[in-house]
């Protein structure tokens, strides 16, 4: 092809030739224009083949975009619909490992698990998300949280229903978890080899609790005030550690020294307790609950996956040891 | 009959969860029974028969040889995953669309709200406030039923059900858990929301909230119906009465267990039978003492200088 190119410059070369003799004078200068020109028409001629030929293969290379570097360097094998590329898609995305390849195909039916679990789980995410926006507009202070609540309502676009979704979305967690904890109760999923991770369920409850009252307090309206001060005031009648408790006073308790002077940062419902629930709330306990998470979904694979739908045994076969 | 009363409970923002909860936990507790029925009466034919037993593949629902025992994660699991992520995602946005979350007058310390409620998942918890000091409601319980929850691997010896639904090879499991969680949390909730009012007093539903109702009980403790006046008198007939208690039961529950429940039994070593025991007796104290108190208007059994039960 190149050389082609250059047999056709050569051509157009001959014709420039022509009109250069006509001029008579500045032969040295006509030369240089020439050979310009002669170039230029060279570039031409050969645009005209190269960049349709490009253009021809990029196009083809677009038919099947799997095979650009873009897509390779992403995708890390083919998604041609065979049993391995099916298991290679679950084991080698970090999110979606998270699961086995192959499951029981009765697990997957939605009468056994009731997809409580995993709809906590989303339902914490969704609390994350809608949660860290809302954090643009608050500022957990005595002057200030209340009306940035009001402005959330008012003003910030969007803002009255992300301040919704956050709070029913909480709503519907805790039901989610109780739910979820029903149905692991209700098929005996806690039964060995699952103890543990039954335990890591029970703090994950407490957690997604606490994670619901910490953020009530929030709005700093009458509603979380009285809520928070009905709830720490029960904190007060701790034995040993609350100064209304049962032994508080023996051991030197007082309102201003117990456990819950420590919870609210002060001996009442005020400015301190604000900025403590407010980073419990959006620091310390979704942190926790994380990292329990993690550790509680880890623990569903290693303990075999889901406990069932499990073959039903006899009561004869109870008392041998199983598997 | 108040229906506007009724109306503004049942509506109230922060009521809603509990409205849905309510069919939600019938919903599943049919989907559950449904599924255990089916188990049981597959288990009772297979008892019958050894032959099948041996051969049947052990579930409800259908397998034909040459099935593949597992499916694909992708896309059998995932879709359903998927799939349900749009539909809460569907279900939230319409909710905060149609329904505000509340918010009340700024915080104000000097303006007692009344009645003055915790969230609706501890109300539980306050309810228990009627009828136990602070120190048990709010703290003993809280952490009993985190203990409690936490000790059921270890002490359910029972091999059986794991995995599927049942009713008949796990009766007794199955009902403490649903006294403790149907009876004492969400009905105790269930009575927080919809029936205590201003000064937490009892409301039927559809009755109007009257703020200046009073109500005059008097309350006596138990060991006044003895006629016991002096406090180490009182100290003492309480102990006695508490530890009677523990003593009597454990004993009650010992006997039920050798009998009815043998092959438990014999599987539990001391401290898991303890345990289970002591766990047993403590929610079953919870009803008695409300009994004592709705009955016999008895605040207090067990009156010491430093704390009362
Ligand atoms: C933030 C709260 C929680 C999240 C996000 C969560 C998530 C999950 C998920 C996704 C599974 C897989 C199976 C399923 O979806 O049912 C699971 C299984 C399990 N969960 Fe949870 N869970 C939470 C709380 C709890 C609680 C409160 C308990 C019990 C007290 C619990 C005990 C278990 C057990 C024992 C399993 C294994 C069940 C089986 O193998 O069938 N979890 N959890």
């Amino acid at each position: 092809m190149p050389e082609e190119n250059g047999n056709g410059g050569a051509n157009g070369n001959g014709g420039a030739n022509g009109n250069g003799s006509a001029n008579g004078n500045g032969k040295e200068r006509v030369g240089l224009l020439q050979r310009v020109k002669a170039g230029v028409q060279a570039d031409v001629q050969a645009l005209k083949t190269d960049i349709p030929t490009k253009a021809k293969e990029q196009m083809d290379g677009l038919k099947d975009p799997t095979k650009t570097q873009v897509y390779t360097s992403i995708f890390r094998h083919k998604h041609d619909d065979t049993p391995r590329n099916r298991a290679l898609g679950i084991l080698s995305n970090v999110f979606l490992h998270l699961h086995p390849a192959k499951i029981n195909r009765d697990a997957v039916r939605y009468s056994y698990t009731w997809g409580m679990g995993g709809i906590t789980f989303y339902l914490f995410i969704v609390l994350t998300f809608t949660g860290a926006l809302l954090m643009f507009y608050y500022h957990p202070t005595k002057v200030q949280a209340f009306r940035d609540v009001l402005y959330l309502e008012h003003d910030v676009p969007f803002g009255k229903l992300l301040r919704n979704m956050h709070r029913w979305a909480a709503h519907l967690m805790v039901i989610g978890v109780w739910l979820h904890m029903f149905r692991v109760f209700l098929t005996g999923s806690y039964k060995k080899p699952r103890e543990f991770n039954w335990n890591v369920g029970v703090i994950l409850l407490v957690l997604t609790l606490l994670l619901s009252f910490t953020g009530y307090l929030l709005p700093d309206d009458q509603l979380g005030f009285w809520a928070v001060t009905v709830g720490t005031n029960m904190a007060r009648a701790t034995p040993g550690l609350g100064n209304e408790g049962p032994f508080g006073p023996q051991m030197g308790m007082t309102p201003y020294n117990d456990v819950r002077f420590g919870l609210l940062g002060g001996s009442i419902v005020d400015a301190n307790a604000l900025l403590r629930s407010y980073i419990w709330h959006c620091i310390g306990i979704p942190i926790v609950a994380s990292i329990f998470m993690i550790v509680h979904f880890w623990r569903v694979r290693k303990d075999g996956g889901i406990s069932g739908p499990a073959p039903v045994m006899l009561e004869a076969e109870g008392d041998k040891p199983r598997r | 009959m108040d229906w506007h009363q009724l109306w503004v409970i049942i509506s109230a923002p922060d009521n809603v969860p509990i409205v849905g909860l309510i069919p939600l936990l019938c919903f599943y507790i049919y989907l559950a029974w449904k599924q255990a029925k089916g188990n049981d009466d597959l288990i009772a034919e297979l008892e019958a028969d050894p032959a099948m037993a041996k051969t049947h593949h052990r579930k409800t629902w259908p397998f034909k040889p040459g099935w593949q025992k597992e499916v694909h994660v992708w896309p059998f699991l995932l879709r359903i995953e998927f799939l349900a992520a749009i539909i809460i995602t569907i279900i939230l946005m319409v909710w905060s669309i149609t329904l505000n979350a509340p918010l009340e007058e700024p915080a104000n310390p000097n303006l007692t709200m009344n009645p003055s409620k915790a969230p609706w998942y501890f109300l539980g918890l306050q309810e228990m406030l009627v009828y136990f000091d602070p120190w048990i409601a709010g703290v003993v319980m809280p952490t009993l039923i985190i203990v409690g929850l936490m000790i059921i691997p270890y002490v359910d010896t029972n091999p059986l059900g794991s995995g599927y639904y049942t009713w008949k090879q796990r009766k007794f499991a199955i009902s403490t858990f649903l006294f403790g969680f149907i009876v004492l949390w969400i009905s105790m909730i269930i009575i927080g929301t919809f029936i205590r009012g201003p000064g937490w007093q009892w409301f039927w539903p559809g009755q109007t909230w009257d703020h200046n109702r009073q109500i005059y009980e008097v309350n006596r403790d138990l060991p006044d119906l003895f006629g016991i006046a002096s406090n180490a008198g009182k100290m003492i007939f309480g102990a006695l009465v508490v530890g009677g208690y523990f003593v009597l039961g454990g004993l009650g529950v010992y006997s039920l267990f050798r009998r009815y429940m043998a092959k438990d039994f014999k599987r539990m070593s001391l401290v898991q039978f303890s345990m289970t025991q002591v766990f047993l007796l403590i929610m079953l104290a919870l009803p008695l003492k409300m009994i004592l108190r709705l009955a016999w208007h008895i605040k207090y059994v067990w009156i010491t200088p430093w704390f009362n039960v």
